[in-house]
């Protein structure tokens, strides 16, 4: 206990309560949304994947802004490249699978 | 009550196989003969202290390597089991489940829990002590990634004697893994087991980009950095993005079994194909994972031997991000035959064979790096040539098979078997065996003999190039992969039984290592490396500490300016030049204490994925309960790290400095 502050300068701050209560809210609410739109049957077809879309890349904005500290850091650069990096990949994993999955010439 | 236990011991327990039979004898002894051991020589005590509650990097490393040999063994009796059963035609040595048994374990195990562990291992032991640091980043964590890895490998070991193992092939591809397929508890022990240990290698790739990137001695900048940890980094980067793939993949196979969807299921509306997708996206990924490393060592070693610095420094540092980069865009090569249309399979194929390019830079850069050195020929530089010849031709059959209407001649057949056994093999395992007889005196502190690790070498090589070039007749000759048995008429018998004597004479050679190893043991004393620098020619900074290095590395922290630091220095004092800083005052070092928690939490997941595994729910609570307390237990630990006083340090640089 008595040399915690040498792990951790002063300055790099890792939130507040007030930022991860709010945080929490939010991906609560964005995790409760979705649930009733699928199992109420509200939305259909285009709009109900859309919709869900929406509150999936939602959530991961919270996810990065309240828990990853992402305005945070002093140095961001290490943090844009990765944050680049997988959206890259997640781009590569989406589009590479639809792309895969819907030329397939065996089940067309 | 009896008849009731009989009933659930004859399901639980595996029975009516002799070898497993044989395998229950020789566990049970094994634990017994373990456990009377350590009662005897009251050993309990040091062991949790000094070994199981641990969070010395050097240590969980070595915890890694020595788990990754057990699995080498178990994972070759496997090779060897189905080797003897392939020898000739019409054998009956192994039935046909058994025998899908044991090519899946023998997968699962030599890639997940032999070559990763080796890998983390290396990882552990070599990399703080190359960038001049005193730990990893996070140790805490690094203790729990071993032991959740160590638990996920012993629940999937588990299911050879309990329940029994999975048979699906090592990717597990659904409809064969699926509930309707595949009932029993075997597809489940590898789920978890995956599961379990893929927590840990995500956090071990987390916890060494961070020490990597934020840890280096000052004055060791990127490009300053020795090509290891280069090569670790780059291995890093493609863990933490692959694995989340794998987990996910897992856990929708997981839910098709255990919860009732569909994700991979035809008849459910599911798509099993988008299965090999996703698996394919971690499973290339992985495989560049593990062999990148490998390059890391190699660069090491030929700079080493050949005492002359590493030809390209640069272009190896960005061959290897290109290659961790490319190998997410090329999954698609692994099913060719799937019928996606030509536009698909033209992509893949030229991406694949894009990674021939980088992979043959480094290749000429080590050429290079030894044209007009001074080469000698120890164990380590052995391998590293070794690998060459076995690399590069290797690398070519994958350039054939990366040609989308060849591969559909070679799919499936044993010219691919021969293919990834060949670079796998040759590239991942000889590299780990060079790293592990290079950095074997800096971590335990005595040389290993030369002469036994040649006959090591040579009995590798020889029956390495027996076993495998037959195979890839034998994929031309159309002998598919996983046939657990073959007719007189096929004409197959012939290179079936070479290649069973070259798997032999592998089996030999590992008898050989662990010799060596026993051997060198035995006779540490006369063979104790005194100088920290037991290669003469060590380049980079872990040669510049004393052999075992002390618990903090480094008593004070090293500047650096040159890329290759202690080799720059040891040319400074030859020319005179050197000015010895003046000897800077020692302090107090931080150093994070040891904790029971990693082990205890993973021994709960490992209770948690067996009550998955068995449907126990009352099991899965517990075990999750126990995570869980763990958890909190640790978050209210606010004893985690203390100070080594000055005269402490002193006493241990006294003891193990030597003059260098």
């Amino acid at each position: 206990m008595a040399h915690k502050e040498m792990t951790h300068s002063p300055e790099e701050t890792h939130g507040s309560f007030k930022a991860y209560t709010l945080g929490f809210v939010f991906s609560i609410v964005l995790t409760v949304i979705p649930i009733a739109i699928v199992m109420n049957g509200w939305l259909e077809g285009r709009a109900n994947a859309i919709m869900l879309m929406v509150f999936a890349v939602l959530q991961l904005a919270i996810q990065l802004l309240f828990f990853m500290h992402l305005r945070e850091e002093k140095k961001p650069r290490y943090n844009l490249i990765s944050l680049v990096f997988g959206l890259v990949i997640l781009l590569v994993i989406v589009a590479g699978s639809m792309w895969i999955m819907m030329y397939n010439m065996v089940a067309v | 009550m009896w008849e009731k236990v009989k009933s659930f011991a004859s399901e639980f327990f595996v029975t009516g196989d002799p070898l497993i039979y044989g395998a229950d004898v020789s566990i049970a002894l094994t634990l017994i003969a373990l456990v009377s051991v350590l009662t005897y020589f009251k050993k309990w005590k040091w062991l949790w202290k000094e070994w199981l509650t641990t969070v010395d990097h050097k240590k969980i490393g070595i915890m890694y390597i020595l788990s990754a040999f057990l699995m080498l063994f178990r994972g070759g009796v496997d090779a060897l089991l189905m080797r003897l059963q392939l020898a000739v035609p019409e054998l009956d040595f192994l039935l046909p489940d058994h025998y899908n048994q044991i090519f899946t374990t023998h997968g699962v195990i030599m890639i997940l829990f032999m070559a990763m562990p080796f890998m983390f291992g290396l990882f552990n032991v070599m990399v703080p002590l190359q960038i001049g640091a005193r730990d990893v980043a996070y140790p805490f964590l690094n203790a729990l990634s071993f032991w959740l890895f160590f638990f996920g490998a012993m629940l999937f070991n588990l299911s050879f004697v309990i329940g029994g193992s999975p048979d699906a092939g090592w990717l597990a591809y659904p409809p064969y893994s699926e509930l309707m397929y595949n009932p029993g508890p075997g597809q489940d022990f590898y789920i978890w087991g995956i599961q379990i240990s893929g927590i840990g290698s995500l956090m071990t790739g987390i916890n060494f980009i961070a020490t990597i990137l934020k840890m280096r001695a000052p004055g060791m900048k990127l490009m300053k950095m020795p090509m290891f940890s280069w090569s670790v980094l780059s291995s890093c980067i493609a863990i933490i993005f692959s694995f989340p793939i794998l987990t996910a993949t897992l856990a929708l196979l997981f839910l098709d079994r255990y919860g009732g969807a569909h994700f991979f299921t035809l008849d459910g509306g599911g798509n099993p194909m988008m299965y090999i997708n996703l698996i394919w996206m971690w499973g290339h990924p992985e495989v560049y994972i593990i062999v990148l490393p490998a390059f890391g060592i190699f660069s090491e070693i030929v700079a080493t031997f050949s005492k002359k610095k590493l030809f390209g420094y640069k272009s190896m540092v960005y061959a290897m991000m290109i290659i961790s980069l490319l190998s997410f865009l090329v999954w698609a090569h692994h099913f060719f035959t799937m019928g996606t249309g030509a536009n698909v399979n033209a992509f893949f194929a030229l991406t694949t064979m894009l990674i021939a390019i980088p992979t043959g830079a480094k290749v000429f850069n080590w050429l290079f790096t030894m044209f007009r050195g001074k080469i000698t020929f120890e164990t380590p530089m052995l391998w590293t040539i070794g690998f060459i010849p076995c690399f590069v031709t290797g690398g070519l059959t994958g350039v054939l098979l990366s040609v989308a209407p060849a591969d559909f001649q070679f799919h499936n057949s044993y010219f691919l078997v021969a293919h990834f056994h060949h670079v796998i093999i040759g590239g991942v395992v000889f590299g780990y065996f060079a790293g592990l007889y290079y950095w074997w005196p800096k971590m335990f502190g005595f040389k290993l003999n030369e002469r036994i690790g040649k006959w090591a070498f040579w009995f590798w090589n020889i029956g390495f190039y027996l076993c495998f070039m037959p195979q890839y007749v034998l994929g031309l000759m159309g002998m598919t992969r996983r046939v657990f048995s073959y007719g007189w008429d096929k004409g197959w018998g012939d290179l079936n039984l070479v290649s069973t004597i070259g798997a032999f004479l592998m089996g030999i050679a590992f008898l050989f290592q662990v010799w060596q190893i026993a051997h060198g043991v035995k006779h540490r004393k006369d063979n104790l490396d005194k100088t920290g620098d037991p290669w003469k020619h060590g380049r980079t900074l872990e040669w510049s500490i004393a052999s075992p290095a002390p618990h903090y590395n480094f008593a004070v922290l090293p500047q650096v300016t040159e890329q290759d630091e202690w080799w720059e220095e040891k040319l400074r004092k030859k020319q005179g030049q050197f000015v010895p800083a003046a000897p800077k005052k020692l302090e107090p070092i931080h150093m994070p204490r040891n904790s029971g928690i990693p082990i205890i939490i993973s021994a709960f997941f490992f209770v948690a994925g067996f009550g998955f595994v068995f449907h126990w729910t009352w099991f899965i609570i517990a075990g999750l309960a126990g995570v869980a307390a763990c958890m909190v237990a640790h978050s209210f630990n606010y004893d985690t790290d203390y100070y080594i006083p000055v005269d402490e340090i002193e006493r241990t640089e006294a003891e193990s400095r030597v003059t260098n």
